[in-house]
């Protein structure tokens, strides 16, 4: 079964530097919006997949190669954080 | 954005285990000894890397079962299938060392600026960030009214159950065994449905505050009767465990 976005709050606060299961991400495909901490993360294949809860699209993918995180955001309009 | 490469930042630090607590048959408080922890909130919850002899890691999550300001306790749920909760289930010893980092997560926490009504429903082990914030709420003296409705399979399963039963009238704690109930048992019986809620849960005109934490089936079927009982979703906080 799928986790979710709380899932990766330590993943994304490394790559981001800050909390960002509280930021709102818009999904590209189908115009949701909502915290990450709702969307639906994928943790046990070769990468982690975050997808959006209500159209399944992919919105991110984090992938670790020899000590880089790799992120791929194309499935996300936006990703807003507040200060 | 796509394919760009960035450096981590989130450093690990070196945690002892102060004490262990057995809590049921398969579940266990770990109390940590972190020299660097700059505090948390109820609801977070913090990783853990293990590191075999031959360099093989593994990271996982775990939520933490204490108060802000109190030391970092974590529960943890044995899998028999598990690859990290069987050592810290049945090898762990105090003195023993690890790698944490956090404290993570804004989402799933709770203060008492939050407010309420709280409505806290656990499937399982996802009753350990709402006992944190249970405690969190008591040692801050927050007078928002509360109600835990808590699912487990059998009462020997009921992860803190002494403590749960002592707050008594200062917080409503609901039970519901979903495959064995002793004999005279005064609780619930079954899955968490609208029945149920419709007992436990504050009427949605109250504008409560909900969170939901258990295995992902459990938290999604419980949000859907919230949201049909006109909660607010921004007001229904879920945070799931995966599982089966």
């Amino acid at each position: 079964m799928p986790f979710d976005g709380n899932a990766i709050g330590g993943l994304l606060l490394e790559i981001f530097g800050s909390d960002m299961t509280s930021a709102e991400a818009s999904c590209a495909t189908c115009g949701a919006v909502g915290p990450v901490a709702e969307t639906t993360v994928y943790l046990r294949g070769p990468g982690t997949v975050v997808r959006c809860r209500r159209c399944t699209s992919v919105l991110m993918v984090v992938a670790r190669v020899r000590g880089l995180n790799c992120v791929d955001l194309s499935g996300l309009a936006a990703l807003e954080v507040e200060y | 954005m796509a394919g760009t490469a960035v450096r981590g930042r989130l450093s690990w630090q070196v945690a002892t285990v102060a004490a262990v607590i057995e809590e049921t048959d398969s579940v266990r408080t770990i109390a940590l000894d972190l020299p660097d922890w700059p505090g948390h909130r109820a609801g977070q919850h913090l990783d853990i890397r293990l590191t075999a002899e031959d360099g093989y890691s593994a990271e996982r999550s775990y939520s933490i079962a204490s108060a802000d300001g109190e030391p970092v306790n974590i529960t943890v749920e044995r899998l028999e299938d598990g690859e990290v909760s069987p050592y810290l289930t049945q090898e762990l010893r105090p003195g023993d060392q690890m790698e944490v980092r956090g404290p993570i997560g804004n989402w799933f926490t709770w203060g008492p600026h939050d407010g309420g009504p709280l409505l806290l429903i656990a499937g399982g082990s996802g009753v350990v960030p709402l006992r944190a914030i249970l405690r969190h709420r008591q040692r801050s003296r927050s007078s928002v009214p509360v109600r835990l409705l808590y699912s487990s399979r059998s009462l020997a399963d009921v992860i803190y159950r002494e403590e749960l039963d002592q707050y008594g009238r200062s917080a409503e704690v609901n039970y519901t065994l979903t495959r064995s109930q002793p004999p005279d048992w005064g609780g619930f019986s079954g899955r968490v449905d609208d029945a149920m809620l419709a007992r436990v849960a504050w009427p949605a005109s109250q504008r409560p505050l909900a969170f939901i934490c258990g295995p992902t089936p459990f938290v999604e079927a419980v949000a859907e009767l919230l949201v049909a009982r006109h909660y607010l979703s921004g007001r229904v906080k879920t945070e799931r465990f995966g599982g089966a």
